[in-house]
């Protein structure tokens, strides 16, 4: 077990010799186990997601996840975020943690927008006088107008997505977590939410930031950090990060600029 | 390496992320609970005309099921204010496998939160439970004019004698729930298998029959009938409305309902507290596997 006092006061991360496998099931019922037995094939296998994973981060530091799919970055922010515990070594944290790693995931479909609102925000940890007191703030970002009262299984992907982005968003967290966030939405709310993350990194929270998209990385963050096949490939500074994972080459033409930065080439 | 500005010191200790204090974390998010509980409740009624009067409509009709077969149509073996007997029963069998039927495919139901969102797991099969507990109110509301129609009186210790059925039901239920909500994300053929023992709990609980004749059949052994905390929860609860509302009730308590009552009662809640206890070190071994078997 790591001992927190070990690190400095202004550490806000910690993955210490982090493992974790997941089992891969082929056969679930009786039967398809039994026949499979019988055939002497593996009744069940394991994949390493990440792999005896190492690195802290300070408070206020911006850092890029990059990595192939597949490469174990969710994983990672699900072990930071608490969702997951790892199979060894330990996941330190300090403060309040959000993040878009699930927006709309406490969603029910068939509550109307409104009770969703103050599900959610209980679910990432805000009181009820918090909630109201940031609820029109909450409904203003998400721009969703009077579906606000309609049950959100009627709403389009875009909409929900956005009232999600919006209640995560407005929590008063100190580690801000941001997985594949700009994946659905339309242009305009794209940009509105970087610029609503500059604005998280600005006010000095930590912000872990998954993407693909080089030119939003070496926007966000001042550090990058490249996962491959669950171990750190690469620990260092935003543009040989940027290089070690070669995004950069397709990233030539100069009107592909803001689609990049926007995550939208991925 | 921060420039000026963009640092911001956090006075909270470094600590694992994952909640790990299990029963205890619920109970520190009430508010979120409450929420829970009432989106469950909301949903139910969620586009349906009658709405929440169906909450009404369901023990009504399994009453009058229970008195017309058994009361009117075989009619032997029953007992004085017979429907009030099956009704007492009702509630706690309802309650329990509410509770446990609901509790055991809750997180698998609630599987959108349970894979993405840090909250400590125990909340759903809780929350279940809450959910059954309100469901008593309706039932309670029918059950108490009924009996007041009879000329029943509320007496202290019968009231006590409520509480603790409840509380053993509430207790009993949670820990089940808890034990097999983990267990069905493993296997779903636990939520099959609890459904169908559920089936059997009305059968061994004097709800159908009086607890006399669990006297007279099984002699000393009616003894070992009253382990089962159930079975102890409906006599408790009888106790509460039903002797009060026979013609003797002293002549009733005399004859139905076994002497030490309140002491196998106490016994029951305590059991059941202690397999709480065993549920939580079952669940906390399942949980790390749970998100990733959720798929």
């Amino acid at each position: 077990m790591t001992d927190p006092a070990a690190y400095g006061a202004d550490t806000s991360i910690v993955v210490d010799h982090v493992s974790k496998d997941f089992t891969l099931r082929y056969h679930r019922t009786a039967k398809q186990m039994a026949v499979a037995m019988v055939k002497g094939r593996d009744i069940s296998d394991t994949f390493s997601a990440l792999d005896d994973v190492t690195f802290t981060v300070e408070q206020g530091e911006s850092i890029g996840l990059m990595g192939l799919n597949g490469s174990g970055k969710s994983t990672l922010l699900k072990l930071i975020n608490g969702v997951m515990k790892p199979d060894t070594g330990t996941v330190l944290t300090r403060g309040r943690i959000a993040g878009l790693i699930a927006t709309g995931a406490g969603f029910h479909p068939q509550l109307t927008g409104r009770e969703n609102v103050y599900l959610n925000a209980a679910i990432l940890g805000m009181t009820e006088a918090e909630t109201q007191r940031k609820f029109d703030s909450i409904v203003e970002f998400a721009d969703i107008g009077r579906f606000l009262e309609t049950p959100v299984g009627n709403y389009s992907s875009g909409m929900f997505a956005r009232l999600g982005f919006a209640v995560a968003i407005h929590v008063d967290s100190d580690i801000f977590l941001a997985d594949e966030v700009l994946a659905v939405g339309d242009r305009p709310f794209k940009r509105k939410c970087m610029e609503k993350m500059q604005e998280i990194r600005d006010s000095g929270r930590t912000l872990v930031y998954v993407s693909h998209a080089a030119g939003s990385v070496r926007k966000m963050c001042d550090r990058v950090i490249v996962l491959e096949k669950g171990r750190v490939g690469f620990d260092g500074p935003v543009d040989e990060g940027i290089r070690y994972v070669k995004y950069d080459e397709d990233n030539i033409k100069p009107e592909d600029q803001e689609d990049d930065e926007l995550g939208s080439d991925v | 390496m921060t420039e000026a500005g963009r640092h911001r010191l956090v006075d909270a200790p470094l600590a694992p992320p994952a909640p790990a204090a299990g029963l205890l974390d619920v109970l520190g998010r009430r508010y979120l609970l409450k929420l829970l509980v009432r989106r469950e409740i909301s949903a139910r009624y969620q586009g349906s005309f009658l709405g929440f009067i169906w909450s009404y409509i369901n023990p009504l009709s399994q009453l009058f099921i229970f008195w017309f077969v058994f009361g009117y149509i075989i009619g032997r073996g029953t007992v004085d204010k017979y429907a009030v007997h099956v009704f007492c029963g009702l509630i706690v069998v309802h309650f329990f496998t509410e509770t446990f039927n609901a509790g055991t495919r809750s997180i698998v139901r609630n599987k959108a939160l349970v894979r993405k969102m840090a909250m400590p797991k125990e909340m759903f099969p809780v929350a279940s439970m809450l959910v059954s507990l309100y469901h008593v109110g309706p039932q309670l509301v029918i059950l108490t004019v009924v009996c007041l129609f009879c000329g029943w009186v509320p007496d202290p210790l019968g009231m006590l004698a409520f509480a603790l059925a409840l509380a053993i039901i509430a207790v009993l239920g949670t820990a089940l729930a808890l034990m097999f909500s983990a267990a069905n994300v493993f296997f779903r053929d636990f939520a099959s298998a609890v459904t169908i023992l559920t089936n059997f709990v009305r059968f061994g609980v004097p709800m159908i029959y009086p607890y006399t004749l669990v006297d007279q059949r099984f002699g000393r052994f009616a003894e070992l009938y009253l382990f089962n905390p159930i079975a102890d929860a409906v006599l408790l609860v009888q106790r509460a409305f039903w002797v009060g509302s026979t013609d003797d009730p002293d002549a009733t308590i005399a004859e139905q309902i076994p002497d030490d009552l309140l002491v196998y009662g106490v016994g029951a809640l305590l059991g059941s507290i202690v397999l709480l206890g065993v549920a939580q070190l079952v669940f906390t071994r399942l949980e790390n596997k749970i998100p990733e078997r959720l798929s």
